[in-house]
């Protein structure tokens, strides 16, 4: 400990600090000034950012001593009292605020613009938040809404809300409404499960295999345990319960025991008084390995001389086999008048949530818990409460999850991280126990996007119809089944496309290797298979001489056609008018001047590219989707809505909130939320297959209107009137002249033994399996959008300066927030296209660090034109689809396209490789198979 | 987890170096920090400095001057610093053009051009500058003052002459950009993978009273070998040469058949890295030329 003078948010501080401290440490855990997040401590994400005499520095890799007698500005510094700093206005105005965890980070980088800049343009945003990162945004929203404060610091009016059009606004559904506790988020109140802090609270680690495949020989923990300030180090002999966790197989060991699958595998963990000592503690376990053959890729895990690697499973590596068969394929072929036939590739991508994983387990019997409980920022608290209680042999009452606000997750957050392991812990130690994964931890550990080979034909007749579409997908599972069965089916039945197609034969291959697990990501499937089928689109086009958008209009999905899984459209498929909005806004890029599919300027190729999409809502498939949520009336006039529904920044809550308020008819600043506390709110079910807004927005929705009911009945007695003369009106309920305050009846209700509460589940409609025919999903999004790119043809760099894009999303609860869905889920998109690749040699990932994957920051952000289609669906709220994954499906093939139109190279393979790309345009060669991963 | 044990901040050179022998190997200078720590954290497993001296609070090590015809940058200049200071821009335009593409703003806040040269990557954009500006940079190697030719800095790939441990990089000295002299310094990257680049190229060229002729011109290219190096060829096929597009085109030729870079897994191939040659070598010359003939200096690309 040293003395340490320093100056933050204008209070000076002289005190004993350890010199090992970071400036973010010290922040947090010295200060308590939690606002400042952590997400990588490799200063590459910049979410880390304070100011140093004005200076914005990642605080993550400071020296807090660096900054002796310095004065320190953070995120909690920014406010004066109750009134915001204009950027933080404008970011909630403006909608550029979603999981939050960024938010101080791109505020604290733009504070520091606005003062040294009062006026700054795009470019010079772009410029100065280069390396502040942002995964849920897109940055579009970010841009405006800096912009828009500038204005305001300048005395002039803020600009104008991009807010989208919809159709029939109610009173708060389809209103732009601010997401719940965004101004926490603004202010760095907002408390993610790192934030929180219990008294005596231990640090737990996880010493993870060095192998992707090796017997464990022997395991000694005796040193770790002789370490003073250690006070657990468990093993495979100390799980309670059963030593196998997993959402659809139970089938990945909570510490392994015998065999190791992947780098990463957890073989022990620990927990000690300081993050240090878990850390020594790691060094001094003595595992002895014995290396096993690795299966690295899902090809060779398929030959019969590949090593099985779940002796369990019953078709062995193969974890499973997917087949859609419609039509007759023979026929079809032989109808067609054109084939193409190719293979692409994509590589395994990384979530990249800017939060990494946290859970702290907190032992029954600690102060304020009478059960085993978990925080945890988690998509599935309800499974994960299942999980925790099968491992520690606990009856699933007997533990508590509760649910932290979540830092991103895109499908990240579905399977187990920590959470069983700091409940072991904490149940050991009788300490709460604080599990926080290191950036470079979760890199490794986490279950990622699917790589996979996709080979497919697609004939058509020469009148642009197409006749069929045979397919073979590969998928690497990894090491784990996680949601691989699920992600795989769905790439499956999704490659189609979002066409009537007659005839299909579709055979995907989700197998087990050594690799990383692979699991759900934004998308789930459908974002691999898309990027063959729409680029087969556009090969098919070309040979028949067909304009790629008309092709795509005669062949799109309306209502009378039947999938390729035998689901007949009845409904809201919006496909067409999707394609109309952004044909439209192509045409008029060209301001009359006639449109163009591609043009050069200098050593500059620009060209359009085109593509569509569609995605299930839902879960689908004959599995049971339903949700239960719960609202709840208070004298005071609020209502509180509860669910386990999780948000990790799409909006859910406010989805749920903007329901009961309507149906209440109560202002939507009345409504609170409580979410995913497994004994405080009913189960939502898991945020996964873009579902929430579809299935508990409806549970939210019945729950609003059984509760409306209820206190309807009590005000007609309180009233004396009959019960269906009463209207309501913002808190209150009248008839004729008389009227009496929601708050009112609610006092009344409870002096008179009633519950002002509601408790509903809904179910959404039954689906059917796959290869049963009928309907496997509840309903589907549909997407159009095209790419405008830019070609460097002395270079091969690629740029995206702008995608036009149009969404069904049967209806917009939250136009903006939406929007902001689109905007971030196109930007994700463009990452999987152009730089994002999670690279793994022969089982070991050089991906290890966050700087070597690139995601796109706000400089590679292009103009978004966003349209909205609102074809309702019966079954959803108020007409409501999915809307979480549909914007990140189509990106990829779009932009591929394009690149084709600009420079008459087609890309088989992604992330494009600018190196390729060049050397083929040089060579005249037409085809680029490798990806940036390639380059060796 | 912690990276260090032990953290100092001294007043001047002396002290830091009689810091880190008074540690004996166990001390190590830090700067910005943006690549020690970095390296640090990226090793893993638990293994902290034991001590880090931190040379960005002596006021010798941070000031940039003018000296006669020469410009002294201190090791421990930001490349924040740099690329705000009008002087560098008008005398040494490529370093201010090389120091704005490092990393983003927080990382250029901290981060500083001896940091850059310590660290001994063989394509870093700093250094890629300081070769063509022909700069020199005083040391305390081995207990000394020294002043060592910036390509001698560098005895591998990450590996400096310097022992961090020991020696201290004081400053940075160059002669500035006279009339009819000019810089410029442009790099080809990739959006995937390490930020670094593909290929830099940094050049300073002298046109005759004319205007018309080269005088002379030092081109500096990376990554090509272990160690920073210079195109001696096309430097030599430039004397006298009229300052023109077709010479321009000619000595990009040159410079490709004349340079043998190589394939980096996850970078680029050897064969696209002789394409960029081409293109970099054409669009600095170009620059440079125009900036000699015109006095017309804007830095491009900062903060690309």
């Amino acid at each position: 400990m040293t003395r340490l003078e320093i100056t933050v948010n204008g209070q000076y501080h002289d005190r004993d600090v350890s010199e090992s401290r970071t400036l973010a440490h010290f922040l947090r855990y010295d200060l308590g000034l939690t606002g400042t997040k952590i997400g990588c401590e490799e200063a590459e994400c910049g979410i880390c950012t304070v100011l140093v005499d004005g200076v914005p520095v990642d605080s993550c890799i400071y020296p807090v001593f660096k900054a002796y007698g310095r004065a320190v500005t953070t995120i909690e510094g920014l406010a004066h009292g109750d009134e915001l700093h204009p950027l933080q206005q404008e970011f909630i105005h403006h909608g550029a605020v979603q999981c939050g965890f960024c938010t101080p980070g791109l505020i604290m980088t733009s504070a520091a613009l606005l003062d040294e800049n009062p006026d700054p343009d795009e470019h010079d945003i772009k410029v100065a938040l280069k390396d502040t990162y942002c995964r849920c945004t897109g940055y579009t929203s970010v841009i405006r809404a800096i912009q828009s404060a500038a204005r305001q610091k300048r005395g002039l009016d803020p600009l104008l809300v991009n807010d989208p059009e919809v159709d029939e606004p109610m009173r708060v559904v389809s209103r732009s409404v601010p997401p719940q506790e965004v101004v926490a988020k603004v202010t760095g109140r907002a408390k993610y499960t790192d934030d929180y802090t219990f008294p005596d609270t231990l640090y737990g680690r996880t010493l993870r295999s060095p192998y992707p495949h090796a017997r464990i020989v022997s395991i000694n923990v005796d040193k770790a345990r002789a370490l003073p300030g250690v006070r657990a180090v468990l093993t495979h002999t100390d799980v309670p319960g059963e030593n196998r966790h997993g959402l659809v197989y139970r089938d990945w060991p909570v510490l392994c025991d015998t065999v190791v699958r992947y780098v990463g595998d957890a073989v022990a963990i620990v927990a000690a008084d300081s993050e240090d000592l878990a850390a020594q503690a790691l060094e001094l376990i003595e595992v002895e390995y014995e290396p096993l053959p690795v299966v690295a890729d899902p090809k060779y895990a398929h030959s019969p001389e590949a090593p099985v690697l779940h002796p369990d499973h019953p078709t062995g590596n193969l974890l499973k086999h997917i087949k859609v068969r419609h039509g007759d394929i023979e026929q079809g072929f032989a109808d067609a008048d054109v084939i193409v036939e190719r293979e692409y590739h994509t590589p395994t991508t990384e979530h990249a949530f800017l939060e990494p994983e946290c859970s702290i387990g907190v032992p029954a019997g600690y102060p304020g818990h009478d059960k085993l409980t978990v925080y945890v920022g988690s998509q599935i608290p309800y499974q994960d409460r299942n999980q925790i209680a099968l491992a520690v042999a606990l009856p699933e009452e007997s533990v508590r999850v509760i649910g932290t606000l979540i830092g991103g997750g895109f499908g990240g957050k579905e399977d187990i991280a920590g959470q069983i392991h700091s409940a072991m812990l904490a149940t050991v130690t009788g300490r709460p126990v604080k599990m926080l994964y290191t950036r470079q931890e979760s890199l490794i550990f986490h279950p990622k996007r699917h790589a996979t080979i996709i080979r497919i034909k697609t004939g058509a007749k020469r009148d642009g119809r197409l006749t069929a579409i045979q397919a073979e997908l590969y998928g690497d599972g990894g090491a784990y089944a996680s949601l691989s069965d699920k992600v795989m089916t769905r790439a499956t039945t999704h490659a189609t496309g979002p066409y009537d197609v007659p005839n299909a034969k579709i055979d995907c291959y989700a197998m087990y290797t050594n690799n990383v697990p692979s699991g759900a990501f934004r998308g789930f499937g459908v974002t691999q298979s898309a990027f063959a089928v729409e680029q087969n689109m556009d090969l098919l086009a070309e040979q028949l001489g067909m304009d790629p958008i008309e092709f795509r209009r005669i062949n799109a999905q309306k209502v009378g056609v039947t999938t390729a899984t035998g689901q007949l459209l009845r409904e809201s498929v919006g496909l067409l008018e999707t394609i109309d909005d952004v044909q439209r806004d192509m045409q008029a890029h060209h301001n009359g001047e006639g449109f163009r599919w591609s043009w050069k300027e200098g050593h500059k190729a620009y060209a359009w590219g085109f593509a569509c999409a569609y995605k299930n809502t839902g879960l689908g498939g004959g599995a049971p989707d339903k949700s239960e949520a719960e609202v709840e009336a208070y004298e005071d006039g609020t209502i509180q809505v509860r669910t386990a529904a999780a948000d990790m920044g799409q909006g859910i809550a406010h989805v749920v909130a903007q329901v009961a308020a309507e149906e209440m008819h109560v202002a939507y600043e009345n409504v609170k939320v409580l979410l995913c506390d497994t004994d405080l709110t009913p189960n939502g079910g898991p945020t996964t297959a873009s579902r929430q807004t579809y299935v508990s927005g409806n549970a939210a929705r019945l729950a609003a209107a059984a509760l409306r009911e209820a206190i309807t009945q009590s005000a007609a007695e309180m009233m004396d009137v009959p019960p269906d003369t009463i209207r309501y009106e913002e808190g209150l309920l009248r008839h004729n002249g008389k009227s009496v305050k929601l708050g009112e009846v609610v006092g009344w209700m409870k002096q008179n033994g009633l519950n002002p509460r509601a408790r509903q589940e809904y179910w959404a409609p039954k689906t059917q399996p796959l290869g049963t025919g009928g309907d496997m999903h509840v309903g589907f999004s549909y997407a159009t959008q095209a790419a405008l790119v830019e070609v460097d043809t002395d270079t091969g760099e690629v740029k995206v300066v702008k995608v036009l894009s149009s969404t069904d999303i049967g209806r917009a609860i939250n136009p903006l927030m939406l929007q902001g869905q689109i905007e971030g889920g196109i930007v994700m998109a463009m990452g999987h296209c152009l730089s994002e690749a999670f690279i793994i040699e022969d089982g070991v990932p050089w991906t290890r660090l966050l700087s070597r994957y690139k995601m796109p920051s706000i400089k590679h952000a292009p103009e978004i034109v966003s349209h909205l289609v609102e074809h309702r669906t019966a079954d959803g709220p108020y007409g409501a689809k999915g809307v979480g994954e549909i914007p990140s499906i189509n990106t990829t093939p779009a932009i591929c396209n394009a690149i084709y139109n600009a420079v008459g190279v087609r890309i088989y393979a992604t992330p494009v490789d600018q190196d390729a790309l060049l050397r083929a345009i040089r060579s005249g060669q037409r085809e680029v198979y490798t990806a940036w991963q390639d380059v060796k | 987890m912690k990276l260090w044990n032990h953290y100092h901040t001294p007043a001047t050179a002396d002290e830091a170096v009689s810091l880190l022998a008074q540690y004996a190997g166990q001390a190590q200078v830090i700067a910005g920090g943006t690549d020690l720590l970095v390296d640090k954290r990226a090793e893993g497993g638990y293994n902290p400095h034991e001590a880090l001296v931190d040379i960005t609070h002596i006021p010798e090590l941070c000031k940039i001057e003018e000296d006669g015809d020469f410009i002294t940058i201190g090791a421990g200049v930001t490349h924040t610093q740099i690329v705000k200071s009008a002087l560098i821009a008008h005398y040494a335009t490529c370093l201010v053009e090389s120091c704005g593409v490092v990393g983003g703003p927080q990382v250029r806040n901290v981060g500083t051009l001896g940091g850059n040269v310590a660290h001994a990557l063989p394509a870093g954009d700093g250094t890629t500058s300081l070769v063509a500006l022909d700069a020199e940079a005083d040391v305390i190697y081995m207990g000394e003052r020294k002043r060592v030719p910036i390509r001698d800095m560098y005895l591998g790939p990450g590996k400096s002459l310097l022992d961090s441990h020991r020696d201290l990089l004081v400053s940075f000295r160059f002669r500035r950009a006279a009339d009819r002299e000019a810089t410029a310094f442009k790099r080809i990257m990739r959006p995937q993978g390490v930020a670094l680049p593909i290929l830099g190229c940094a050049v300073w060229v002298r046109l005759d009273e004319t205007g018309a002729l080269f005088e002379a011109a030092r081109i500096a290219i990376a990554p090509i070998g272990p160690t920073p190096g210079r195109a001696d060829e096309v430097e030599h096929a430039l004397i006298g040469q009229p300052a023109t597009i077709e010479t321009v085109e000619r000595m990009a030729e040159l410079a490709q058949s004349t340079l043998h870079p190589r394939t980096s897994k996850y970078r680029a191939t050897a064969d696209y890295r002789r394409e960029m040659i081409g293109v970099l070598v054409r669009r600095t010359l170009t620059l440079a030329i125009y900036r000699a003939q015109t006095g017309d200096i804007v830095p491009e690309g900062v903060g690309a």
